[in-house]
């Protein structure tokens, strides 16, 4: 059980590198390291640095957390620690 | 009906609302006042959290703010918003597990000491006070500005309302409140949105509408012409911004690590029944919030380009009638520099501080072009316009011409706003008290009952503070607010984090570096806020970070100085180890 639980966390931690890159490369690459180079680039009459400081990194903030959501929901079940069994 | 009758009817019916879900959810032990039993559905915990959060600030303020930093406005949007990724994937499925009642409580029981748990009392209590002075200070502004009542008497029926929900309720009638809250304030941020979005570029959802062409048959996108008009005038190009690239960066750090860690938002997540609905409650909260957010910055274009295109180079007496009602509010004045009868919109502030309205006999004083004149003096540049950037959401419907219940529904928003974040903040106030300090403190055979009325005593008591500094405002309430997002960053983000992914973090190294993150960040904002306001320039800065963003700053050295003392003194206790074991698996 003891290895299970480790195996459980190592997987944890995984997802959670995986995903806060992306969240550090969407709002703080392109929202704003990146910002002025992508603003040469327009999505109809947004800049695209400009649209990802205002509207792009929010809208990715929220898809993150459904996939975490998910990943964890499915992680829970294959290592036997959900709540819903037992 | 005018606007004044419309804003009674609406802001009374909301209120009979707050009022009705009072009587109805009274709580009987202190795990329904503090967390409403841990029964609340995720979703009705979302809602509620994004009310909870969305202040008065967000409601009012925020648009407005944008609207006048174009880009560098992404601060507040990314910073506002991007703490929910923290929250959801680094906080809120373990406190959730841990399964206690507040954060000092996590903090004491990790770090195994009641000096961290007083620490922790001492910044939540901190944090709280400073953010609630400002909601009631803003149902206040509401009062007094849409019924014409005294800001006094406005503070002191919000007090009422809050009381009788707060007080009675606890966390079960505050969550069930703010779900209306939330209702009352998304519909009335919403509605003029889309009416000004489908007058200025033909499209109904503004979050498309500022990225379109506008209708005024140029052909242009709104945008483009909003850079080209700010060129025109002076202004940095509206897409680009004028602060620094690392200020930029530091600030919204700070700000997403101290919404994740501000107690009342954390506590939020203490309200549903297990660990998975904690995870999709924050994904839920954020949906709520990212109507909001992802519209205020299609506001503020929208706003901006109106109020450009209507005031710059238009000869004064040519004004709409909402200009000259909000010249008598003194939140948007002209002042006629170079006596041409045109009014000259440029960079640079027009006047020296707030305008003050020249009066004889109380009436008001009336220059050669009808303007009310202002006993400022006026600055040396070119500029001659003074613009409230609070007034950008208040009077964004008079200036869309939008029906006048419109600008009711506005105001009736604005008091939901206020009043959902001052509630909840109240709520951690009066559990700091009761039981934090109360109850693990000082009397620890206390029994739930006594408890209980400890909260209310704590709870009512906090509403009349609140209301005293919402009546007279200290003069820094502004500044004050960086200082709550600092320190929730440099103390608990960092004591919270360590203590759910590092399991060897010991008490000593918890609270050395809570006290020293609290410090620096206190006294570099103390510093250039309110002793040497004179040095707050981008030359004095430590490299070149605002006090806004030093909380970022100050998370590190909390980090360091943890991790550094955490290594001379021994590992945490063996049931200590095993608590973090437990709260990392849901079950």
């Amino acid at each position: 059980m003891e290895k299970d639980l480790r195996g459980y966390w190592k997987k944890n931690l995984q997802y959670l590198g995986v995903l806060l890159s992306i969240w550090f490369t969407v709002s703080y690459g392109f929202g704003i390291l990146l910002a002025p180079w992508l603003n040469n680039f327009k999505m109809g009459g947004f800049k695209l640095g400009f649209w990802f400081a205002q509207q792009g990194s929010i809208y990715v903030f929220v898809i993150l957390i459904f996939v975490y959501v998910f990943l964890m929901n499915r992680l829970d079940k294959q290592f036997g620690v959900s709540e819903e069994e037992g | 009906m005018d606007v004044q009758v419309w804003t009674y009817i609406l802001v009374g019916i909301t209120f009979a609302v707050y009022i009705g879900i009072a009587i109805w959810s009274r709580a009987g032990s202190t795990s329904e006042f503090y967390v409403a039993e841990g029964a609340v559905n995720p979703l009705t915990n979302g809602m509620a959290t994004a009310a909870d959060w969305m202040s008065a600030a967000s409601f009012l303020s925020m648009a407005g703010l944008i609207s006048f930093m174009g880009y560098d406005g992404a601060v507040y949007l990314m910073g506002w918003t991007g703490g929910y990724v923290l929250l959801a994937l680094l906080l809120a499925p373990y406190l959730r597990k841990f399964g206690k009642f507040t954060v000092p409580d996590f903090i004491g029981d990790r770090y195994y000491s009641q000096i961290a748990r007083t620490v922790a009392v001492i910044c939540a209590l901190f944090v709280s006070f400073t953010y609630v002075a400002g909601q009631m200070r803003g149902v206040g502004l509401v009062f007094s500005k849409f019924l014409e009542v005294d800001i006094f008497w406005g503070v002191v029926i919000g007090m009422a309302i809050v009381f009788m929900y707060a007080v009675m309720g606890g966390m079960k009638g505050i969550t069930y409140t703010q779900v209306a809250q939330y209702c009352i304030l998304i519909f009335a941020f919403m509605v003029p949105a889309f009416f000004i979005s489908i007058q200025l570029t033909g499209n109904i959802i503004p979050q498309i509408g500022f990225g379109s062409t506008a209708t005024d048959g140029s052909g242009m996108f709104l945008l483009d012409k909003l850079d080209q008009l700010h060129t025109e005038l002076g202004f940095a190009e509206y897409t680009s911004g004028t602060k620094s690239m690392q200020d930029v960066f530091f600030i919204t750090v700070a700000l997403m690590v101290g919404t994740a860690g501000l107690p009342h938002v954390i506590v939020r997540f203490f309200t549903v029944p297990k660990v998975k609905d904690a995870r999709v409650s924050v994904g839920y909260a954020l949906i709520f919030i990212a109507i909001l957010y992802t519209t205020a910055p299609a506001i503020a274009v929208f706003a901006r380009t109106n109020l450009i295109e209507t005031v710059s180079e238009q000869p004064y007496e040519e004004m709409p009638e909402w200009f000259k009602t909000w010249e008598e509010t003194a939140l948007l004045n002209w002042v006629d520099k170079n006596g041409d009868g045109i009014i000259t919109y440029a960079p640079g502030a027009a006047i020296l501080g707030t305008p003050d309205i020249q009066r004889t006999d109380g009436e008001i004083a009336r220059g050669s072009n009808g303007q009310a004149l202002l006993n400022n003096t006026a600055t040396l540049n070119t500029n001659e316009l003074y613009v409230d950037r609070d007034i950008m959401v208040l009077a964004n419907p008079e200036i869309a011409r939008l029906p006048n219940w419109v600008a009711a529904l506005v105001a009736a928003g604005g008091l939901a706003a206020a009043l959902s974040t001052a509630a909840g903040l109240l709520l951690v106030i009066s559990t700091s008290v009761s039981h934090d300090l109360i109850k693990k403190q000082i009397k620890k055979d206390i029994s739930d009952k006594a408890e209980l009325r400890y909260a209310r005593i704590a709870a009512g008591i906090a509403v009349i503070v609140a209301g005293y500094f919402g009546i007279n405002p200290p003069g820094f309430v502004a500044e004050v607010v960086a200082i709550a997002f600092g320190l929730a960053a440099a103390s608990f983000f960092p004591a919270i984090v360590l203590g759910i992914f590092y399991k060897k973090m010991n008490r000593e190294g918890a609270v050395a570096g809570m006290v020293c993150g609290l410090l620096f960040t206190l006294g570099y904002i103390v510093f250039f806020k309110i002793l040497f306001p004179e040095y707050n320039t981008p030359e004095h800065w430590w490299f070149g970070i605002s006090p806004e963003g030093i909380g970022t700053f100050g998370m590190l050295v909390n980090l360091m100085v943890s991790l550094a003392i955490g290594m001379i003194y021994p590992e945490p206790p063996e049931e200590v180890q095993e608590m973090v074991e437990n709260i990392r698996y849901p079950r």
